[in-house]
């Protein structure tokens, strides 16, 4: 007999993540560190180099099936994306389209934790994070379904966050984050009234786990648990759902509810008063809830 | 003000070995991060045990040659190379990367 013993998925490196989360040794890297593809930019802005530009790609097996996979290592500024590091990513999608029948892999998993696009690499990144979005989208549209798991304590964020929306699967943890412009850059633009981004709670609020399970943006939540996102990957691996005009549209037309839902001035807690909005009950309480709790409550 | 210019500073070791490491896949270990580096163990022709450091924390060079003397030291490795990318990682730190990465070499 076996104790399960958890492990944290947000206290693990990227790598420290493959090597869990996929069958024991399966994992096989391509242009590992030791072929040192880094940074062409950080060594002239005087920032140190990471041997793998701060994310690995390769091929493993889950559950015994065949995957591609990619882990950014948020430690390494912040997971932002530079010019290397999204040609990676890149990569490793349009692989994924050009395999022969007998190495086309049944999904693409991406462990996304980043800040968004590598400022210092300004427009190389910017340019980057765009191709990665078009791979993406050209793999799920060859019928490979693309899942990004999101559990790293610097939470996916900017064109990352995008990237994550474009997929056919979202896994979250509860204290995992998914937004577009993080709380820094919001309170930097439009003042600490309007978002204060030491409010933690505020933070995890607005872009939590929980909150993006209850309106519908993660489709998967979990526990902050290696175990629970590897089994909500393998149960993602059919979860091919192609982009059509109509489901487009469905989601536009969600969205478009959603932003009617509170109206133009709240008294309290923005996000309890959307909750509320959405059916979910005892809204107040959610952050309290656990997972299994949380879980429970979904209307959408 | 101090007279080192911004910038990486690269530092590179040579010892000769008495450990023969033989043939290994590459073990990297750390994360380049703040306070963090990562280190690269690779082989190498030749019996020497050579260092290259990439460090964004200029000026500590005898500091940095004495954490690598002590670790050779202990650890008198042949025909490797060591890699390292360092964001200001402190040397005690820097001796414990240095360990992990030789424990990982170990069959």
């Amino acid at each position: 007999m076996t104790a399960h013993v958890s492990v944290s998925y947000a206290e693990c490196s990227a790598r420290e993540r493959l090597a869990r989360l996929v069958d024991d040794g399966s994992f096989h890297e391509w242009l590992p560190p030791a072929q040192r593809l880094t940074s062409p930019h950080l060594a002239q802005l005087g920032v140190p180099s990471a041997f793998d530009d701060g994310v690995a790609i390769g091929r493993a097996t889950l559950a015994g099936r065949s995957i591609f996979i990619a882990a950014q290592e948020g430690e390494f500024m912040g997971g932002g994306v530079g010019e290397v590091h999204g040609a990676k990513l890149v990569g490793l999608l349009r692989r994924a389209l050009r395999a022969r029948p007998d190495e086309r892999p049944d999904a693409v998993l991406l462990l996304a934790e980043s800040g968004g696009v590598r400022l210092h690499e300004a427009n190389a990144g910017l340019i980057a994070v765009s191709e990665v979005m078009r791979a993406l989208l050209d793999v799920r549209a060859a019928g490979i379904p693309v899942v990004v798991l999101i559990g790293g304590a610097n939470g996916c964020f900017g064109g990352m966050g995008i990237v994550a929306r474009c997929a056919d699967r979202v896994v979250m943890s509860d204290i995992g984050r998914l937004a577009m412009s993080g709380p820094e850059v919001i309170e930097a633009s439009h003042g600490v009234d309007e978002f204060d981004a030491r409010d933690r709670a505020l933070v995890w609020r607005t872009t939590g786990g929980k909150h993006r399970w209850l309106s519908g943006d993660c489709d998967v939540l979990v526990e902050d648990d290696v175990a629970a996102f590897r089994a909500a990957a393998i149960g993602a691996l059919d979860a091919s759902t192609p982009v059509t005009l109509e489901r487009l549209e469905t989601e536009h037309a969600l969205l478009a509810t959603r932003l009617r839902l509170l109206p133009d001035t709240v008294d309290g807690d923005e996000a309890m008063a959307l909750w509320a909005q959405l059916g979910v009950v005892d809204a107040s309480r959610i952050p309290d809830l656990d997972v299994d709790a949380v879980r429970a409550l979904r209307t959408v | 003000m101090s007279d080192i210019a911004p910038g990486l500073e690269t530092l590179d070791y040579r010892f000769p070995g008495q450990r023969p490491a033989g043939a290994f896949a590459p073990v990297l270990v750390g994360v380049v991060g703040s306070g963090n580096l990562e280190v690269l163990l690779e082989p190498a022709d030749g019996s020497d045990c050579t260092f290259r450091i990439e460090t964004s924390a200029r000026g500590f060079g005898p500091i940095w040659e004495a954490v690598v003397r002590d670790f050779h030291r202990r650890h008198p490795l042949a025909g490797v190379h060591v890699s390292v990318n360092d964001m200001g990682a402190t040397p005690a730190v820097v001796s414990l990367r240095l360990e992990q990465a030789v424990s990982e070499l170990a069959p």
